[in-house]
């Protein structure tokens, strides 16, 4: 007996986004990575075929929590401290199709360092590695501030992912990337309402719904995976239902957020019934980051090789799965 | 929501104008802020013309497709004319409109087929018009069938309950509001269920008031298309808010202020 497909039709479609630009579209990356542009919820077989897979990126950091667990260590320990070294390193080793550059060293309980010294930074990450790149701020508002403006100015027309806008503070940075060509990462606490609300914040500033990436919160397996995946799940029906405030790719956090966990981290010694942390550290975060792409994931950022090797298994596996059918 | 905007009729006088000097530029102004205001759809009307009205049907398609991308629906009683309209018509169209009467399902379910176009269907025919909710919903129950023979998937269908205006006919508001749910148990996939809004006002003072209200009263039986003003905001913003109220729309505190869902 043959099972007959149910295939599935929507009225809207998920915006198509480009981050990073060439020489001959202003900026000096060799290569841009495109995302969303789907009719269909993923990887289904029979539905309109996605034109974008979900891509990989890489986290680099300016600086490193303390307590960076030695499993990270162990593998990146070599360039922390070094983020251009850090970056190529995750592009020609390790395969990263976009870099997300972390800027924690502005913040004023950490290093305090000066605007000048981010732009810095910036400049030399982008000169190290070919792809293009998501810029995201220290996480204090009035710093972001002061060092958004400088960074999307030394950066421009290189159409940088940056971020993240909040409900709190967006209009700065929604300004910086009007001026400068970039485009904006949205930020809501796993929640669907303040998303939208967002969106419709960010487009009341003037720019275009194109131009914005949604980040639906933070969360790992374990510690609420499930809520992020059903508010990113309600998300992508939204906008393939024709909501253009909810019609923005997606991107996830996970590398960060999974490291979090004390069961990715927690060393063997400690519980030595869960086994290597070697090897359970860059599962948790495989895991979770593959998980979100059932919910329509189309950025991935990672930190652990093993987890981000993993991850673009993944997505080759479903989307020829997907794609044969 | 299907929002099919129902300004370009020639029984408006600008419009009526603006057809008989072949004002293009009026016309696809029109065009543009019924679509601007959310309408996903626009109705053309040629209303009663001295020209040709198949000739005037096709300068009108031509000159809405020209400003704007939405689908068109076709509305005329004469099947000649929407075919005229099918013809010049470049992306989707709906056909407005057959009855449930043998002679019109026999004129335009073929084009509907033919043309890969919607079709909206009254439930009147030959008896005229039907007292209560089972009369409607046996009509429709023909025109389901029909369709079916005819190989027009169901939910390219858009049946009207006939919404006759309240001051004349007052008991006919809940007969043609309890039909919409025994449509929507016809068949799969469920058809669309469209009405004519804003003949429930007829005749009545505070039309817009009587318009939205009945809009969202109908929306809460399962209406998901409507021929109305999307340049009636506060229709417009009614019918976002009952989006919203029947979990149709994510909520946020400023859903308003984005006019096109």
């Amino acid at each position: 007996m043959t099972v007959e497909l149910v295939r599935e039709t929507w009225p809207g479609k998920i915006f198509t986004v480009t981050i990073g630009a060439t020489a001959s579209e202003g900026g000096t990356r060799a290569r841009t990575v495109t995302v969303g542009g789907h009719a269909a919820l993923p990887f289904l077989p029979g539905d309109a075929p996605s034109p974008n897979r979900p891509v990989v990126a890489m986290e680099v950091m300016d600086a490193v929590p303390q307590d960076w667990p030695d499993a990270l260590k162990s593998q990146l320990g070599d360039v922390m401290g070094a983020p251009a070294d850090w970056a190529r390193k995750c592009v020609e080793a390790y395969g990263a199709e976009l870099i997300c550059l972390r800027l924690n060293s502005p913040h004023p309980d950490w290093k305090d360092a000066s605007p000048d010294a981010a732009v810095a930074t910036v400049r030399s990450v982008l000169e190290a590695v070919p792809v293009p790149l998501i810029i995201l701020g220290c996480g204090h508002a009035d710093k972001d501030n002061e060092v958004w403006p400088r960074v999307a100015e030394a950066t421009r027309g290189e159409r940088c992912l940056m971020g993240v806008a909040t409900p709190e503070n967006y209009k700065t940075l929604v300004v910086s990337c009007l001026a400068d060509g970039h485009l904006v990462l949205a930020e809501s606490p796993i929640d669907v309402n303040i998303q939208k609300q967002l969106s419709i914040l960010i487009t009341e500033m003037g720019i275009s719904p194109d131009r914005i990436v949604l980040h639906p919160g933070n969360a790992s397996l374990g510690y609420g995976l499930e809520y992020e995946y059903s508010i990113m799940e309600r998300i992508r029906i939204a906008g393939l239902q024709g909501d253009k405030m909810l019609a923005q790719p997606m991107l996830t956090l996970s590398g960060e957020e999974s490291w979090k966990a004390k069961e990715a981290k927690l060393p063997e010694a400690a519980q030595p019934v869960w086994g290597s942390e070697a090897r359970r550290g860059p599962a948790w975060e495989a895991i979770t980051a593959t998980s979100f792409l059932h919910a329509g994931a189309d950025i991935l950022v990672l930190m652990h090789p093993e987890a981000a090797a993993a991850a673009r298994r993944a997505i080759a596996d479903l989307s020829a799965a997907a794609a044969t059918a | 929501m299907f929002i099919i905007g129902e300004r370009i009729n020639g029984m408006f006088r600008s419009v009526a104008r603006a057809i008989r000097d072949r004002d293009a530029a009026a016309i696809a102004d029109l065009a543009r802020r019924q679509v601007s205001a959310g309408a996903n759809a626009l109705d053309l009307n040629t209303g009663p013309t001295g020209d040709d009205p198949a000739e005037v049907m096709t300068w009108l398609v031509q000159t809405v497709q020209d400003a704007v991308e939405v689908t068109l629906s076709l509305d005329s009683p004469r099947p000649a004319v929407i075919e005229a309209g099918l013809r010049a018509c470049r992306g989707r169209a709906v056909i407005n409109s057959t009855t449930g009467a043998a002679e019109k399902l026999d004129a335009l379910l073929p084009l509907a087929v033919q043309f890969n176009a919607g079709l909206i269907a009254l439930t009147i025919d030959e008896r005229g018009i039907p007292r209560n909710a089972e009369a409607r919903a046996e009509i429709a129950l023909t025109i389901v069938a029909r369709a079916m023979e005819a190989g027009l998937p169901t939910d390219r269908l858009y049946l009207d309950p006939i919404v006759l205006p309240v001051s004349a006919v007052q008991g006919q508001g809940p007969e043609a509001l309890n039909a919409i749910p025994s449509f929507l148990a016809l068949c799969e996939p469920m058809p669309h269920i469209v009405v004519g809004l804003s003949n429930v006002s007829q005749g009545a003072p505070n039309r817009g008031l009587i318009n939205r209200t009945f809009l969202t009263m109908a929306m809460a039986m399962g209406l998901d298309a409507a021929i109305l003003d999307p340049l009636d905001q506060e229709l417009m913003d009614a019918l976002r808010t009952a989006s919203v109220l029947l979990n149709r729309e994510i909520y946020c505190d400023n859903y308003l202020q984005v006019r096109t869902a």
